[in-house]
């Protein structure tokens, strides 16, 4: 079975100096820093063999007209193991939403590809080290990312 | 030209880029590939698509919860009440509710029966793919018109059934259903029977699909694949058992497995899996309970969906489609319409190792590896 977050956290930061993490409700929260060697760990060590990248996607917090700030730029993974049948564990990146890059986890878990890809796309996150990061469900040439919060369609009434 | 400089072996050849797509019968939708030859055999494959993008996860940002459940049915428009489940199960864990006793049952129920239609759809389109043209297509889709004709009749509509709710379905079933539904059933595994004395051992089929496409099991599951594809090349992860969701811990079935991993296993493993699932079924159908088709808060939700507001948090529900791992991703900020709401796609997921799988293979075998992954365009591109 799975330790809770906080005793996974403890686990973590135990085994990897340097590391720090926070635990927000249900979900481990990871500097962008150490995302590659979280993940690595997840990945290799014996106790938690997190082998499957289930979902990547991302969400949008654009600043608070009111309170202005920079606003921010998550990017979610959902790990479980096949192999010892455990998970899920959410993990969160917080990026800046102005310029979001972070590296690419495709190079541990090949099933990042396309899902980064889209994130790419549709959220407008820069991967870093991803190996073919292009559009992949919007048009190359197409301006914009049609998830974040403010983007604004163009208006299809118009005859042009 | 001196004759013997340009025999076979000594001629220059030149790498050629072709597509196969986005108008072409075997890429089943609008999908293309940006193939490179050297002569027959693939030396590179990029697949490209999105033709049928239309932000459906915006869509749903801009509507409730429950006004979404229209929009699933058009993800993997073969398999409507599975997308509808997935739906159903990610609202219900992020709103704690919980389901009545008979609408667990008849969900179990459709969710199978659309496995079903799944599995002979596929099987029968890869058997087109192949070039047996038409006519076990035409089997399989004999059998898969009783099943929708089961589905219009509980929820109005063949392909487009928008049936399953959080907390239960959205009507009962009428009367003389569930008799109907235990004949269609009961009646399935003889057109298996005939189906596999037609194919299973048939030469042709034999000497076109094995030891072709080849996914190892390590690359399957660094690459995320799920479904039936996974379970082909010998990975046991089935998440009806792994989850336990819904009432499945209830059933007895078995999950089958390929050994090799290549087209042949693919196609088995869901023969197989029709067989398990026909299991499911007829334990299901025999233990139906009386009672709501969906539970008291299920239906108030059913009935007000603006007065529906989770509260803040988010929740990852998945369910094993016909597919593979259909995910739903919902974060709430307790208004009546989800902040964020993601659907992670099996057939979107399984087709990143689709060049792995086809390279140096002869460009006929890209069409029946593409066949045996089992993409539906609508849920590629959502």
């Amino acid at each position: 079975m799975l330790p809770s977050l906080d005793e996974l956290k403890t686990a973590l930061e135990q085994q990897l100096p340097g590391v720090s993490l926070t635990v927000d409700g249900s979900v481990l929260v990871v500097a962008s820093k150490d995302l590659t060697a979280v993940c690595r760990y997840l990945k290799d060590s014996d106790r938690f063999r997190f082998d499957y990248l289930a979902n990547l996607t991302a969400v949008d917090y654009p600043p608070d007209p009111a309170g202005g700030g920079a606003g921010r730029m998550d990017v979610v993974y959902h790990l479980y193991s096949m192999e010892k049948r455990h998970g899920p564990l959410t993990l969160r990146v917080q990026l800046t939403r102005l310029r979001p890059v972070v590296a690419s986890v495709t190079p541990l878990w090949r099933g990042a590809e396309f899902q980064e890809r889209e994130v790419y796309d549709l959220f407008g996150v820069t991967f870093d080290g991803h190996p073919d990061l292009r559009r992949i469900l919007m048009w190359e040439g197409f301006q914009g990312h049609p998830m974040r919060k403010d983007y604004v369609p163009e208006n299809q009434n118009l005859a042009d | 030209m001196d004759p013997v400089a340009s025999t076979a072996r000594t001629a220059p050849t030149e790498l050629l880029e072709i597509n196969l797509g986005p108008q072409h019968p075997s890429t089943h939708g609008v999908f293309r590939m940006m193939v490179t030859l050297d002569g027959e055999t693939i030396v590179k494959l990029k697949p490209v698509f999105g033709y049928l993008h239309r932000n459906h996860e915006q869509i749903g940002e801009g509507s409730t919860y429950i006004a979404s459940f229209p929009f699933t049915d058009r993800l993997d428009y073969f398999n409507a009440m599975s997308n509808n489940f997935g739906l159903a199960l990610a609202i219900e864990k992020l709103g704690g509710v919980a389901a009545s006793e008979r609408g667990e049952f008849l969900r179990v129920i459709m969710v199978e029966l659309t496995r079903l239609v799944n599995h002979v759809a596929v099987t029968g389109f890869l058997l087109n793919d192949m070039g047996a043209f038409g006519t076990p297509l035409l089997y399989a889709f004999r059998e898969r018109e009783k099943i929708l004709d089961l589905f219009e009749a509980c929820s109005g509509s063949r392909m487009m059934c928008n049936y399953v709710r959080p907390g239960g379905v959205r009507e009962d079933v009428p009367e003389e259903w569930l008799a109907g539904a235990r004949a269609i059933v009961d009646d399935f595994p003889r057109f298996l029977d005939e189906f596999e004395k037609l194919l299973t051992e048939n030469e042709i089929i034999q000497q076109r699909t094995k030891q072709v496409g080849i996914l190892p099991k390590t690359l399957a599951i660094n690459a995320s694949v799920t479904g039936p594809m996974l379970r082909a090349s010998g990975v046991n992860y089935d998440i009806r058992k792994v989850d336990g969701y819904s009432i499945y811990p209830r059933f007895q079935f078995k999950v089958p497995l390929g050994t090799v991993g290549d087209v042949y296993d693919r196609y088995y493993v869901r023969i197989l899996e029709m067989r398990e699932s026909v299991k499911i079924l007829q334990q299901a159908l025999k233990g139906v309970p009386g009672g709501p088709a969906i539970s008291p808060k299920g239906l108030a939700l059913v009935k007000a969906p603006r007065t529906f507001r989770p509260p803040k948090g988010e929740a990852y529900g998945r369910i094993e489609a016909p597919k593979g791992e259909l995910g739903f991703y919902l974060v709430s900020d307790g208004t009546p319409q989800p902040y964020r709401y993601h659907i992670r796609a099996p057939s979107f997921v399984n087709l990143t190792i689709l060049e792995d799988m086809c390279l140096g293979q002869k460009v006929a075998d890209a069409v029946i590896i593409l066949g045996s992954v089992d993409i539906v365009l609508g849920e590629v591109d959502r």
